[in-house]
């Protein structure tokens, strides 16, 4: 599978409307003050963000001046260059000891589509896998989950609704230890950062799960829909204070939205892009690659 | 609903900023400006819209009678809030009802934006207005969806119409054939989350739209969305023209730019909003309201309403006289407890309270609704007796209340205390002392 292909078919929507601003704006003769206006427009479109945008602006200001540089086409590999900087971080392999995967994230950005895929992934890899149905809030969740592990040919755990999802997750343990399984991925409610019980909630969980598998590589995700502005800042935020979040899976890449607001988040927080969602099929999730993101968003 | 909050934090800073200064010149209003541009712009308002806002309000910022006015920044509170006013539309926009039976509500939409869950909400509510309500479930792709309106149909009690697995179109047919023949006056016909730019599945919503003829067709958008969210309504627009839209997940802290947003851009009405998890969290969308919040005046109609709901007219006139008379006790402080719990979230009701969200920012307000449940446990483990006169509870009787309600001694020691502190600050409130702390003309 040609991973660039795929981001970049998934991203050719994103960049529509993006890189139609960013072509008028590199369609400029100099580097004036329009220029970098349109530019700013161009990343504010994207939900970059006042902040990230207008810092990045300035950030590009300053290596054209101290580079010299003086035609907008130049200018072009500088952005990149800063986006991508802002981007790039270096992820640990995983080690299977056993691997632990919690997904969290508010409500509808597609979580448990993203434990369908991240199962198949593993499966895929000849890894065993089982799934703890944690979410015993929503209406139905855990059929959904159930009908995703059919497709990936893997174990649900599942209680009733409206059961305790860390009984949910401790059962899961219990029989991953008994099947000496590889990797356990934890399918959660989603939650609204704002309410501090549910918060609670998912500190519970990750409490199970360190004190029942104390050598498990265990990596808690955010997952964030790339169509939420600003306020996926104030999610990563929370959920980074809460469970101190290993990384972010991007979803919903395949829509016209720009996922922008991964930059902000960078900037402000330092959590790495881990996945990006791409589409509905069961091997629509991929390992996020800076390079190839910022690259795509300019071709 | 701390919906705009941060918003309306940003407004406070700036006016306040202004308001230090007295009269404002050409650049502290340019200044102002700017600072307001920002805070939209991370309220996700789309940024082609901030640029017409601010070119408007500018314009008549800048005009000369503002820079001589006595109270220049008044002026220009007025001007925003009016044009944030004119955006977002002055009146609550009711729902359609078809002259001949059925009312056909569609839902549409991206996926993860809450249509399910909104199609529970909209059915539990508009049968409370006397509507015999069948829901369609038209979303044959995501796994287990047609479960999960089976779960929230039961949950507010309305019968789903399902097809399985087959052409959305054929279902929605089927339902209103259904729904004719059994009596039901309104239909709600929930669909499948769908890009708005996958053409095949667009052309889905309109063969529906065809074959039904629905009164209404809303757009369910996640208050949370971006930059993206005026491409995505005027898609959805554009192919179906819809007649309104409704927005999910008030209830976070999200700042709900996306709102203003669409309705600048495609003129189509928000109708209505979800503001949390339980069914009967929906409510009709009030524009006028959701401006001023922008401005941090705070929502005191929602407040009032909410009141209004909770407490019983000829109870609360009852209560006013015990006050007065001074023999309010604890069997009223119950019934105080229970209003209190129907009005809803007790941190919700904070952000509505004007002046009182910025300040209570970074203070506990996180009022903690178990503890309620426990006062409650509490004072129904005493007699009738003690609950008209607390001062003869001494130790034995503690015990007995403690272990009847699961607490300990101290807890129920605190709330003896906390009851004569309330009594206290009830005296004084109705001898006119008023109550520290809270804005003037503001009394509970």
């Amino acid at each position: 599978m040609n991973i660039f292909k795929k981001i970049a078919e998934g991203i050719k929507k994103t960049k529509d409307n993006f890189s139609k601003k960013m072509f008028y704006a590199f369609s400029a003769k100099n580097l004036d003050d329009e220029f970098y206006d349109n530019l700013l427009d161009a990343l504010l479109a994207a939900d970059v963000g006042v902040e990230s945008a207008e810092k990045i602006i300035d950030e590009l200001k300053d290596r054209t001046y101290r580079q010299k540089i003086t035609s907008p086409e130049n200018c072009k590999d500088l952005l990149k260059e800063i986006l991508q900087e802002e981007i790039d971080f270096e992820i640990p392999e995983y080690e299977y000891t056993p691997l632990v995967l919690l997904v969290s994230g508010v409500n509808g950005v597609g979580k448990t589509t993203t434990i369908g895929k991240l199962a198949h992934n593993f499966i895929e890899d000849g890894k065993t896998v089982i799934v703890a149905a944690a979410d015993t809030f929503r209406a139905a969740a855990s059929e959904q989950l159930e009908i995703w592990g059919q497709r990936a040919g893997v174990r649900v755990i599942k209680h009733g609704e409206g059961s305790d999802p860390a009984a949910v997750v401790f059962d899961t343990i219990s029989a991953a230890k008994a099947h000496d399984i590889d990797v356990i991925l934890i399918d959660t409610a989603g939650r609204l950062h704002n309410k501090v019980n549910l918060m609670n909630e998912l500190k519970k969980i990750c409490k199970v799960v360190d004190r029942e598998l104390p050598d498990a590589d265990f990596r808690k995700f955010l997952v964030l829909d790339a169509t939420t502005g600003q306020n996926a800042v104030a999610q990563a935020d929370v959920f980074s204070e809460c469970i101190d979040t290993d990384g972010i899976i991007l979803t919903k890449l395949d829509g016209t939205a720009k996922g922008g607001v991964v930059i902000a988040i960078s900037n402000k927080l330092e959590l790495p892009v881990v996945y990006v969602g791409v589409g509905e099929k069961i091997d629509d999730l991929i390992p996020f690659n800076a390079e190839d993101f910022i690259n795509a968003l300019f071709e | 609903m701390a919906l705009f909050q941060n918003l309306s934090e940003r407004m406070n800073h700036i006016f306040s900023k202004m308001r230090n200064k007295g009269k404002l010149t050409e650049l502290e209003i340019k200044e102002a400006m700017r600072e307001i541009r920002i805070a939209l712009l991370e309220a996700d308002v789309n940024f082609t819209v901030v640029k017409k806002f601010i070119d408007s309000v500018s314009q008549k910022a800048l005009g000369e009678d503002i820079l001589k006015s006595l109270t220049p920044t008044q002026e220009v509170i007025k001007i925003v809030n009016e044009e944030l006013v004119a955006l977002m539309g002055s009146s609550t926009q009711k729902l359609l009802v078809s002259d001949r039976a059925p009312t056909i509500y569609m839902m549409c939409g991206l996926q993860g934006a809450g249509k399910t869950t909104m199609c529970g909400k909209l059915a539990g509510y508009l049968q409370k207005s006397g509507k015999k309500v069948l829901l369609i479930a038209g979303d044959i792709y995501r796994p287990a969806a047609i479960e999960q309106l089976k779960v929230v149909g039961r949950k507010v009690k309305t019968e789903v119409f399902e097809m399985g697995q087959i052409d959305p179109v054929k279902i929605a047919k089927g339902g209103i054939e259904y729904a004719l023949k059994n009596g039901y006056d309104t239909v709600i016909i929930d669909t499948a989350g769908r890009l708005h730019i996958d053409e095949k599945l667009m052309d889905e919503l309109v063969n529906i739209k065809k074959a039904v003829n629905p009164t209404e067709i809303l757009l369910v958008v996640d208050s949370m969305t971006g930059q993206d969210a005026v491409r995505v309504a005027q898609d959805f627009n554009n192919k179906l023209d819809i007649t309104g839209v409704i927005m999910t997940k008030l209830d976070g802290d999200t700042r709900g730019g996306a709102a203003l947003s669409i309705k600048a851009e495609t003129g189509k009405p928000i109708k209505f909003s979800g503001t949390g998890e339980k069914m009967e969290d929906i409510e009709p969308f009030h524009p006028d309201r959701m401006a001023s919040r922008i401005l941090g005046m705070g929502d005191v109609l929602t407040l009032i309403e909410k009141a209004q709901d909770a407490f019983d007219q000829e109870q609360a006139e009852k209560l006013a006289q015990k006050i007065r008379k001074n023999t309010f006790t604890l069997e009223d402080y119950l019934d105080q407890l229970d209003s209190l719990k129907k009005m809803g979230n007790l941190n919700d009701m904070i952000a509505m309270i004007p002046g009182l969200s910025g300040k209570l920012k970074g203070a506990d307000t996180n009022i903690d609704e178990k503890q309620l449940g426990k006062t409650k446990a509490i004072i129904l483990s005493m007699t009738p007796r003690e609950r008209r006169n607390p001062d003869i509870i001494q130790s034995s009787r503690k015990k007995r209340i403690a272990s009847g309600s699961g607490s300990s001694i101290q807890e129920v020691n605190q709330l003896l205390k906390q009851f004569a502190a309330t009594k206290d600050m009830m005296n004084r409130m109705s001898k006119g002392k008023g109550l520290r702390g809270l804005p003037p003309g503001f009394r509970i």
